[in-house]
C-alpha cells in the first residue's frame, strides 16, 4: 500500500466518488443519489473557487486595471442607455437618481448574463480534465457563477459612488438588497448549470446568447422602474411578473437598494420559488446529462 | 520509439510473476462501453435544424469495449497492448470510473490514479502549479496534500523555473515530464501509465524508467499501456491484449506479445506496425 492518505481513506464513506472502493455498474438515465453527490460536490468546493482564482488571475482581474476595465464596460453601456431614455422621453425622466437605478440593474444584469455565458463555456472548456478525472461536473458552473460574482464585485462601490451623488442616502432596508442578491445568486448556479449542459450538446448554444440577453434585459425592470409603467402597460406588466424570473428578482433587489423600500410579500415570494426552482431544474437537468459529457467532449 | 523502451540501460528488477490466489484489486466482468458519437466533428444547433429535412440520423453508435472481462490480483503489472482504436484508453477511463459501462460491471479496490497526468494541461493560459493543483482536487485531495505534492512534481520534472509559467509556454518536452511527474506523484494503490507519457530527454527517460520500477514494486496493481512491447514484457508480469473492443488474449508478456506480433504481421492491420 503506498497511500500516504489513510485517515482520509478511513472516514471515507462508500460511493461513486470515493478513491478507496468502487463499483461502476451501468447508469440507469437519471439522477445519482443526491446526498452523497452533494457530500462530494462539497468536499471539493476548494476545486471552484481555485478554478475561479485560477481563470480569474489568467485573465488579469485581479490587477488594478484589470478591474477598471471591468466596471468600464457596464458603464459605457449604462451611459448609453441613459443617454438614449433621455432623448426618447425628450430629457423628462430623472437625472442623477435614474442613471444610479440604471446603473444598479445593469451591473446586477450583467452579473446574471455573466453566469449564464461562462457558466455555459465552463464543461466545454474543461476538456482534458473532464475526460480524465472522475469528480462531481457541477463544480464546473459553479466556479463560473464565482467568477463572475467577482467580476460583478467591484462594480458595486460604482454604485454607490453615484448612489450618493444623487442624494438618494443610505436606509436601514437597503439590507434586504442583500437577501435578493442571495437569490440571484441561486438563480445564476441553476443557469449556468443548465446553459453548460446545452451548451455540450449545441456548441452554438453561446452565439444565441447576445440576442436573447438584449430581450431579457428590455423585458426585465432595468432601463425602466416598474413604478413608471404607463396604466396600459399593466397587462403585459402582469404577466412578466410572474414570467420574468428576473422581474421580481432584480425589480425587489433595485427597490431595496435604490429607493430603500420593502418589496411586496408577492415579489419576495415570486423571486424565491423562481430562484430556487430554476436551481433545481438547471443543477438536476445537468447531474442527469453529465456522465455522459466525457463521450461527449 | 517509447521513453518505456529506453530503459535498457537501466538495471530494473524482472517482474515478479503474477501472484496467486491473492485478493482481486480490479475485478471486470462482462464490460461494454458504447459511444454515441455524433457525425459532426462539433454538434451545433444550426447543424441540427438544417439537417432536419434530409432525415439522416446524427447519432452513431460505436462499441469501444464489447463484453470484456479479467481479475487483476493484488501484485499484478499488468501489460495492455493493442492496436489504435482497440479499447486501450477507454478500458482505462472505465477503470477510473470516468466512463460509465453500457453493460457489465467494473470493482476496484484501493485508490486508483485519476489519469491526472493526461489532464495536465487542460487550461493552457494557466500555470504548470495550477494545473497540478487544480487537478488534485477536482480528484479529492486536500489543498495540503496537493501544494505538498506539487513541490515534488516539479522538483522530480526538472521545471523549478517554468512551473509558474503559463502552459502555453512550455516545450512538449516539458509538458511531458511534468504529465510523467503527476502521475508517479500522486501516490495510487492503483498506477494506471498511459503510452502518453512517453517522451523527454534520455536524462529523463532513465528517470522516468527508474521511478517506475520503484512504483510497480509499492503499487499493488500497475497497469501500463504501452505500443512498445519491450517496455510490456520489461515492466509487465501479465498482459491483455484488446482488439476492436474486445479482449482476444490474456497471458504472460512474452506468450501475449509474440501472439500480438504475429497477428500484425499477418493480419489484415499490417499498417499498424509502425507503432511497434
Amino acid at each position: 500500500m503506498m497511500s500516504t492518505d489513510k485517515q482520509v481513506v478511513k472516514t471515507e464513506p462508500e460511493n461513486e466518488f470515493t478513491t478507496t472502493h468502487h463499483v461502476y455498474e451501468p447508469h440507469r438515465a437519471g439522477i445519482p443519489p443526491l446526498a452523497n453527490y452533494t457530500r462530494e460536490l462539497w468536499k471539493r468546493r476548494e476545486f471552484a473557487s481555485e478554478m475561479s482564482k485560477a481563470t480569474l488571475r489568467g485573465a488579469n482581474t485581479l490587477t488594478m486595471f484589470g478591474q477598471l476595465w471591468l466596471v468600464l464596460n457596464p458603464l459605457l453601456l449604462a451611459g448609453v442607455y441613459f443617454l438614449l431614455v433621455q432623448v426618447l422621453s425628450g430629457g423628462n425622466r430623472g437625472g442623477m437618481d435614474y442613471f444610479a437605478q440604471l446603473c444598479g440593474g445593469l451591473f446586477t444584469f450583467y452579473f446574471v448574463a455573466g453566469s449564464m455565458s461562462t457558466g455555459a463555456a465552463s464543461v466545454v472548456g474543461g476538456g482534458k480534465l473532464l475526460l480524465n478525472t472522475a469528480f462531481p461536473r457541477l463544480l464546473m458552473p459553479f466556479s463560473a457563477v464565482r467568477t463572475a460574482f467577482f467580476r460583478f464585485l467591484p462594480t458595486l462601490p460604482v454604485y454607490f459612488l453615484f448612489h450618493i451623488l444623487a442624494g438618494l442616502g443610505f436606509h436601514l432596508s437597503m439590507v434586504v438588497s442583500i437577501y435578493f442578491l442571495g437569490l440571484l445568486i441561486v438563480f445564476a448556479l441553476g443557469v449556468a448549470a443548465f446553459f453548460a449542459t446545452m451548451q455540450v450538446y449545441f456548441r452554438d448554444t453561446t452565439s444565441f446568447m447576445p440576442y436573447f440577453n438584449r430581450i431579457w434585459l428590455y423585458m426585465s425592470p432595468v432601463i425602466w422602474s416598474i413604478e413608471q409603467v404607463p396604466a396600459r402597460f399593466t397587462k403585459v406588466l402582469n404577466i412578466l411578473e410572474v414570467a420574468n424570473p428576473l422581474h421580481s428578482m432584480l425589480g425587489g433587489f433595485t427597490e431595496c437598494l435604490v429607493n430603500g423600500d420593502i418589496p411586496s410579500l408577492r415579489t419576495f415570494v415570486t423571486a424565491t420559488v423562481w430562484a430556487f426552482g430554476v436551481f433545481a431544474i438547471g443543477s438536476l437537468f445537468f447531474m442527469s446529462r453529465e456522465r455522459e459529457f466525457a463521450v461527449r467532449l | 520509439m517509447s521513453s518505456l523502451s529506453a530503459s535498457e540501460s537501466v538495471p530494473t528488477p524482472v517482474p515478479t510473476p503474477v501472484p496467486s490466489g491473492k485478493p482481486l484489486t480490479v475485478k471486470v466482468e462482462n464490460l461494454s462501453v458504447t459511444y454515441r458519437t455524433t457525425f459532426e466533428r462539433v454538434p451545433t444547433f444550426k447543424n441540427a435544424i438544417t439537417r432536419l429535412g434530409r432525415g439522416q440520423r446524427a447519432v452513431r453508435e460505436i462499441e469501444a469495449l464489447k463484453d470484456v472481462s479479467f481479475d487483476v490480483p493484488d501484485g499484478t503489472a499488468l501489460g495492455i497492448i493493442g492496436n489504435n482504436g482497440a479499447g486501450k484508453s477507454t478500458l482505462m477511463r472505465a477503470l477510473a470510473g470516468i466512463l460509465p459501462p453500457n453493460k457489465g460491471r467494473i470493482e476496484v479496490h484501493g485508490r486508483i490514479s485519476p489519469l491526472l497526468s493526461l489532464g495536465v494541461g487542460f487550461n493552457a493560459n494557466l500555470s504548470g502549479r495550477e494545473n497540478i493543483i487544480l487537478g488534485g482536487l477536482a480528484s479529492g485531495l486536500s489543498r495540503a496534500q496537493v501544494e505538498a505534492r506539487a513541490e515534488d512534481v516539479t522538483t522530480f520534472a526538472g521545471l523549478e523555473e517554468f512551473i509558474d509559467a503559463p502552459m502555453r509556454t512550455y516545450s512538449s518536452g516539458m509538458y511531458s515530464r511534468l504529465a510523467f511527474s503527476v502521475a508517479v506523484h500522486m501516490d495510487p494503490d492503483i498506477l494506471m501509465i498511459d503510452e502518453a507519457l512517453s517522451a523527454g530527454d534520455a536524462t529523463f527517460k532513465t528517470k522516468a524508467a527508474g521511478k517506475m520500477a520503484e512504483l510497480r514494486e509499492n503499487a499493488r496493481a500497475f497497469f501500463l499501456v504501452s505500443h512498445s512491447l519491450a517496455s510490456i514484457q520489461q515492466l509487465c508480469n501479465d498482459a491483455i491484449w484488446l482488439h476492436k473492443g474486445e479482449l482476444m488474449m490474456r497471458g504472460t508478456p512474452q506468450e501475449v506479445c509474440a501472439a500480438y506480433t504475429k497477428f500484425v504481421q499477418v493480419g489484415d492491420s499490417a499498417v499498424i506496425l509502425e507503432d511497434l
